[in-house]
């Protein structure tokens, strides 16, 4: 059964006053609306998150929206793959659909982050870690610096082509009116920021965000009683990598990114080639490369080299994270993976503003921990 | 206390243990202590950015130690960073990484003492 996404929404990133539970309704009501489906329709309702209980203390987070949205009698759960907690909602959402349990399902992920200091925030982060690693400090910013050095060294690729990811991702957030961050940054700007995990900089870094997004969900037959126009679900492929770091084979190879990859690309019939826009997971400007590289689009080593060529501008052959990215849109752990199917959506559909491109079929890949888990979804336009 | 890496029965070697080895899926049933090894340096960084309970700035590195021709690395805070990728280490004891309590996890979960790497000059 072909799953198709029939409505999507997100709030405004950034550093919000409301509190979990806000964001969350904030988005739910926004995609039931942009997708005519009344709450009491909804048969699933998901909830992408990682940490409420750590960073506000609330926890049950399904079950408060779905009253608070008037969605009962809807089955809930909550959705925690830390980082990919929303590509792994958009997995377990086109699974309901997929296997006939569900005839509208709606994903909702959210977090609510920015009332904590940096150093709380990142240990909260850093707590997915083995106590080998946790032990001795280890964060997620510093298995950047360890895989961003051994990166260059290894491919003898400039420091500057790191900095370009977050100069192109900055200049694309300026047209997305919800980033938490509107603002171009130049090349100096990057590479004379305050060092965070040399070689890394504080602008190879994503920010703290709050925030939330949504996706519907229905059976392509049910699509077509609410809309003439929607997107399908043509791939989706999880998989997991090592959760100690340092155990992996290569260092720059992130096996979650290549799994998870080739089984969405096997699903859908499509391959790298195919792939018209893709949002892919710049919690760290290496991370962009790592991705590019295990899903296909360019040769090992050779990530760093169409950054610099522009191949991935917006105005490039293959347009990488028009969003703004996490960079600049910001990263609500349990939010981005949802958010990214919003502006693969947005992009297929036709409805992505200034930073619209030409695309029918578009790819976002999430990475939870530090490529200990991954999704990659494919998505393609019908109507 | 040693530094112990742990070794299957086909002679797969790994840093920290598994209940099950990774590689084949047998039981880890040997250890091999690394204090008296040198190993050398894969990667560092040096994070300016701390959590809780952890000096700044804070040297990492991943080291690869050679064991009877097998490998196996480790992870861990450096001594200095004056360091470089292929740089010959040496682990040293430290009683304490990281302040127990300060950051999110539980204190007793988990214990704070382990090896530190320092340049072989
Ligand atoms: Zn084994």
């Amino acid at each position: 059964m072909d799953v198709a996404v029939i409505g999507a929404s997100m709030t405004q990133f950034g550093k919000r006053e409301g509190w979990i539970r806000d964001l969350l309704a904030e988005a739910g009501e926004a995609c039931l609306s942009d997708a005519g489906v009344a709450p009491t329709d909804v048969d699933h309702l998901y909830v992408s998150n990682m940490a409420s209980g750590e960073f506000e203390g609330q926890t049950g987070v399904p079950n408060m929206l779905a009253h608070d949205l008037g969605a009962m009698p809807a089955y809930t759960a909550r959705i925690d793959q830390t980082s990919s907690s929303g590509g792994a909602g958009i997995y377990h959402a086109w699974q309901s659909v997929a296997s006939g349990t569900s005839e509208m399902t709606m994903l909702v992920g959210g977090e609510k982050m920015t009332h904590r200091s940096t150093a709380e925030s990142t240990d909260i982060i850093a707590s997915i870690t083995h106590p080998v690693e946790y032990k001795h400090g280890l964060t997620l910013p510093s298995f950047a610096g360890l895989t961003a050095r051994l990166y260059l060294d290894k491919y003898d690729a400039p420091r500057e082509s790191l900095a370009k990811v977050a100069v192109k991702n900055h200049k694309n957030g300026v047209d997305n009116p919800h980033a938490q961050f509107r603002k171009e940054v130049d090349l100096e700007t990057v590479m004379e920021s305050p060092l965070v995990a040399d070689p890394l900089r504080l602008y190879d870094f994503c920010p703290i965000t709050d925030g939330s997004a949504a996706l519907m969900f229905c059976p392509e037959e049910v699509a077509k009683e609410y809309t003439d126009e929607y997107v399908v679900v043509s791939g989706v492929g999880g998989a997991t990598d090592t959760h100690v770091v340092h155990e992996r084979d290569d260092p720059t190879v992130m096996g979650g990114v290549v799994e998870s990859g080739k089984q969405a690309y096997e699903m859908s019939g499509y391959g790298p080639e195919d792939i018209d826009v893709a949002e892919l997971h710049d919690m760290f400007t290496i991370l962009e490369f790592l991705q590019s590289e295990g899903l296909g689009f360019f040769e090992p080593g050779e990530g760093w080299k169409a950054v610099e060529e522009g191949v991935t501008e917006r105005d490039g052959d293959l347009p990488v994270n028009t969003s703004g990215g996490l960079k600049s849109k910001g990263h609500p752990l349990g939010a981005s993976g949802v958010a990214q199917g919003y502006e693969i959506y947005k992009q297929l559909m036709g409805e992505a503003g200034a930073r619209q491109v030409e695309a029918d079929v578009g790819l976002c890949c999430n990475v939870g921990g530090f490529g200990n888990c991954v999704i990659t979804t494919i998505m393609e336009a019908r109507q | 206390m040693s530094f112990d890496a742990y070794r299957c029965p086909n002679g797969h070697i790994t840093y920290p243990s598994h209940p099950l080895c990774p590689e084949c899926g047998e039981k880890q049933t040997e250890t091999v202590d690394l204090t008296e090894e040198t190993a050398t340096v894969i990667t560092w960084t040096t994070s300016t950015a701390t959590p809780p309970g952890v000096e700044a700035p804070n040297t990492i590195a991943v080291v690869e130690f050679d064991v009877e021709g097998e490998t196996v690395r480790a992870i861990g805070q450096a001594t200095t960073d004056e360091i470089e990728i292929g740089d010959e280490v040496r682990p040293v004891y430290a009683d304490q990484l990281r302040e127990p309590g300060a950051g999110i996890r539980e204190p007793e979960s988990q214990e704070w003492d382990g090896y530190r790497f320092e340049p072989v000059l």
